[in-house]
């Protein structure tokens, strides 16, 4: 029986500081708003000798005193969790980036080099990562409490969070946004090695292409490089697209992210680039979520 | 000197030994379905949430039997989905929403500021049989099979994934919002317009102002609720494409929605349990309630900044980050004039002279539960807390120390408190308080180890779970049981007053509220001659 969590990532260790500083915060509050009302309740019982005589109506000075130092600490709380969470969604090149799909009921994940798990995710230790995540169905939502992380799975959008593993050994993965009959039971593990260990399993089991090879071959298959690679059709050139900074037909000008590739690829006409005709055709109900995320890394490597 | 526990009844007393006040207009049950006296509506509600309560309840015990152990060995995955959806439908929208305010509000807002009736009386008994005819509906669901989306109703899993009975259940919560916002309107329009003479704003009561602001909130919220089950229904049933990605819609959508709606619902749920709070605390301290202008304020503060902090359900669902930091300052403030509350009512004790009155211990306990669970409403505040926390027991238990230790323990208080003046009779005493103090320990022996059980990681709306967790889900089963025993006491000793509780002065506890300035029971009028009102609420003396 465990009363406290283990923290395994750097993100654990700055939200328990956080929670335990909050619980000696809150448990002050709690405490002596307890000893007062037990003290008043005993020294003012019905019946007891005590001095009642000019009980104050009220004080303005003691009323401004508790709605102001509370907003103080408040606020000086509100800031520190702000300055935590934010850490949770920054972007840097040095993560490697995994790819997780829900699916009811269960997680697969896809690393960079095509090798594939199911309920389970191998992680190296002191490695930053970001976990980039798609459903093929419900909400879903990726939870280790050992990490202190959790992130809803959103169909129809990619969303990712960050953290480094910071303690090697096998940790419970959950979902936790309620996805259906048997939520309870998808999850499995996450499990934290020695970079040597990881890099050697990480070797041992990929029988497919890498993510960005397996996007390319999908680049062809489909006709996107027909139209998209030195054609005569007007479609925008793609070499570089990642990261560029794109002008579309509308005025609005937006940063090429993997939320972008992939409205592009779907739902074409919504950010049409300036310049050029709506004419590519939707390829929505084409790809499982795995291609499509095969594909855009293709386009983010395609440098 | 007064006995040390129950203060000296003052006041008139009734006409006879037997007055039966408005309980007499009638024994047949005609004569209460087609009433039009609030006091009789008030009691037709009582009687359904009552049902609706344990209905709720047995809900609950399966599913906390379920938990005693890791494994599902109880009930299959597919059932216990369907209980906790069941529960959550039941215990807000046809429990908890209409407790205070239908219930106590409906009885007590025209004695309280001297009126014959609700401004619209007949709307008042269709507002009643509005919520009879949502409970219908969900209880047809219950019956056809159940649903098992969770009160929550999450796009799509609600609109394309679920095959149980959505649409049953949302016809029921659609329909049961109409009751609530007709209810709504008539304590709005009651208060503004029947107020009797010489009582200004400044001399209500704060259980009017709380049901008041309640009001507002019902009137201006419920819609949201209304058009956003619409448009589930419409997905679900025509394909059209609102929240579903597939369709061209966006889940995140739906739950903006929903939580416009089902976060300002909690303060629909506990601003009258602070209401009744402010009226037992003093009468049983014999003290004026400390600051009562702050108190009003703190009340239409809540219910103000309670419209804008909806978005603190989602700091993990994919919103902005940027949405995320403004939600969560936004909290932050909205637990400011919660606290100023807790202040005043411990302030309110300070120089008393205290009675321990079973009201009185159930009010004491609110105090306490709600400033535990508003405490912890900070942890999920905090945005990086908020994330490990989300969607486990350590919200489970936030909010129920919110909505049971908070409201459900000041519905009962106010049952007990202004049960003299309802029933014409006197409940058991000593059983009321062991029943108080069960249901306060049971509480705590519930839903405590799920704030650990959440900090430890174990996700809601699981039956099945890591089995080093076991430990503290027994205890919470366990004070399931206490919990259990609690809720069944009042409903035997209640109902055995009716017929051989002592008969009721018309103020038994020498209360100050214009409520207690007429008979008990009242007659079907109220009072025999308007009231003229001189001073402001809680003019109590500890020395006398």
């Amino acid at each position: 029986m465990r009363w406290l969590p283990v923290a395994a990532s750097d993100t654990a260790a700055r939200v328990d500081l956080l929670f335990y500083s909050m619980v000696v915060i809150t448990g002050v509050v709690a405490l002596g708003v307890f000893v007062l009302m037990i003290y008043f309740c005993v020294h003012y019982r019905a019946g007891s000798g005590a001095d009642r005589a000019n009980p104050p109506p009220r004080k303005k000075w003691l009323e401004l005193g508790w709605t102001l130092t509370p907003l103080a600490i408040f606020i000086g709380i509100f800031v520190w969790a702000a300055v935590v969470y934010a850490c949770f969604y920054r972007r840097g090149d040095d993560a490697m980036t995994i790819f997780v799909v829900g699916k009811q009921w269960m997680w697969k994940a896809e690393h960079a080099n095509g090798r594939r798990e199911i309920d389970e995710l191998h992680l190296p230790l002191g490695q930053p990562v970001r976990i980039v995540l798609s459903t093929e169905d419900v909400i879903h939502s990726f939870y280790v409490p050992a990490f202190r992380i959790k992130q809803d799975a959103v169909p129809g959008r990619y969303t990712s969070i960050r953290f480094t593993p910071t303690r090697e050994g096998e940790y419970w993965l959950h979902c936790a946004e309620y996805c259906g009959t048997d939520h309870a039971r998808m999850g499995g593990k996450v499990v934290v090695m020695a970079p040597t260990a990881f890099a050697q399993w990480l070797e041992r089991g990929s029988g497919n292409a890498s993510l960005a090879a397996q996007g390319f071959e999908l680049f062809r298959q489909l006709g996107c490089s027909g139209c998209h690679v030195n054609s005569t059709v007007h479609a925008p050139d793609l070499t570089g697209v990642y990261g560029r900074t794109i002008h579309l037909s509308d005025g609005r000008t937006l940063i090429a992210d993997e939320a972008y590739l992939r409205d592009s690829i779907l739902l074409p006409k919504r950010d049409v680039v300036a310049g050029y005709e709506p004419i590519m055709p939707s390829f929505q109900g084409q790809l499982d979520e795995g291609q499509l995320y095969a594909l855009i890394t293709y386009l983010k490597e395609n440098r | 000197m007064a006995t040390p526990f129950v203060p000296q009844a003052i006041g008139i007393r009734a006409p006879s030994p037997n007055w039966p006040g408005y309980l007499g207009e009638g024994y047949t049950l005609r004569s209460w379905l087609v009433t039009h006296d609030h006091k009789r509506i008030a009691i037709l509600y009582m009687l359904a949430i009552t049902a609706f309560f344990f209905v709720g309840g047995a809900a609950a015990t399966m599913m906390r039997l379920e938990l005693a152990t890791p494994q599902a060995d109880l009930v299959s995955a597919e059932t216990y989905n369907k209980l906790f959806t069941i529960h959550g439908v039941v215990m807000v929208w046809f429990f908890l929403i209409p407790s205070i305010p239908s219930v106590l509000g409906n009885f007590l807002v025209p004695l309280m500021i001297g009126a014959k009736d609700m401004a619209f009386p007949r709307l008042n008994l269709a507002s009643w049989y509005i919520y009879v005819l949502g409970g219908i509906f969900t209880v047809a669901a219950l019956i056809a099979g159940g649903v098992d989306t969770g009160w929550t109703f999450y796009t799509p899993y609600s609109t394309r994934f679920s095959d149980s009975n959505v649409i049953l259940v949302i016809l029921g919560v659609f329909i049961v919002g109409f009751s609530s916002i007709l209810t709504g309107l008539n304590i709005v329009v009651t208060t503004h317009k029947l107020r009797a003479p010489g009582l200004t704003w400044f001399r209500l009561p704060l259980f009017v102002w709380a049901n008041y602001a309640t009001s507002l909130i019902l009137l201006l919220a419920t819609p949201v609720l209304a058009m956003t089950l619409t448009l589930v229904g419409l997905e679900r049933f025509f394909g059209i494409g609102i929240f579903d990605p597939a369709l061209g819609g966006d889940p995140l959508l739906f739950q903006h929605l929903f939580w416009f709606y089902s976060h300002p619902a909690v303060y629909i749920m506990v601003l009258p349990a602070m209401g009744v709070a402010s009226e037992i605390i003093p009468c049983f301290a014999r003290r004026t309630v400390f600051g009562y202008h702050f108190m009003a304020y703190a009340i239409f503060g809540i219910a103000s900044i309670g419209f804008l902090v909806w978005g603190h359900h989602m700091f993990v669902s994919g919103q902005s980050m940027y949405a995320g930091m403004v939600f969560s300052m936004l909290s932050f403030m909205v637990a400011i004039p919660s606290a100023i509350k807790v202040f005043n009512w411990t302030a309110t004790l300070y120089k008393g002279s205290i009675y321990f009155s079973a009201p009185m211990l159930y009010a004491l306990g609110f105090v306490g539960l709600f400033t535990i669970g508003g405490l912890t409403g900070l942890f999920l505040a905090s945005l990086a807390l908020d994330v490990h926390l989300t969607d486990t027991y350590f919200v489970i238990a936030h909010f129920h120390y919110i909505m049971v230790g908070g409201s459900v323990m000041m519905y009962l208080g106010a049952l007990h408190f202004w049960w003299p003046k309802i029933s014409g009779r006197m409940y058991p005493e000593i059983l009321a308080r062991i029943a108080a103090l069960t249901i306060f320990f049971g509480f705590n022996l519930t839903f405590f180890p799920q704030y650990l059980l959440g900090w430890l990681g174990m996700p809601r709306r699981y039956h099945e779970y890591p089995p080093e967790l076991q430990v503290l889900n027994l205890f919470s089963s366990a004070g399931a049981a206490v919990l259990a025993v609690g809720y069944l006491l009042p409903l035997f000793y209640l109902a055995w007053s009716l017929f051989w509780g002592k008969r009721a002065p018309a103020n038994p506890w020498g209360a100050t509220g214009l409520e207690w300035q007429t008979a008990s029971p009242p007659p079907k009028h109220n009072f025999e001659q308007e009231p003229v009102v001189t001073q402001g609420p809680y003019a109590y003396d500890p020395v006398r």
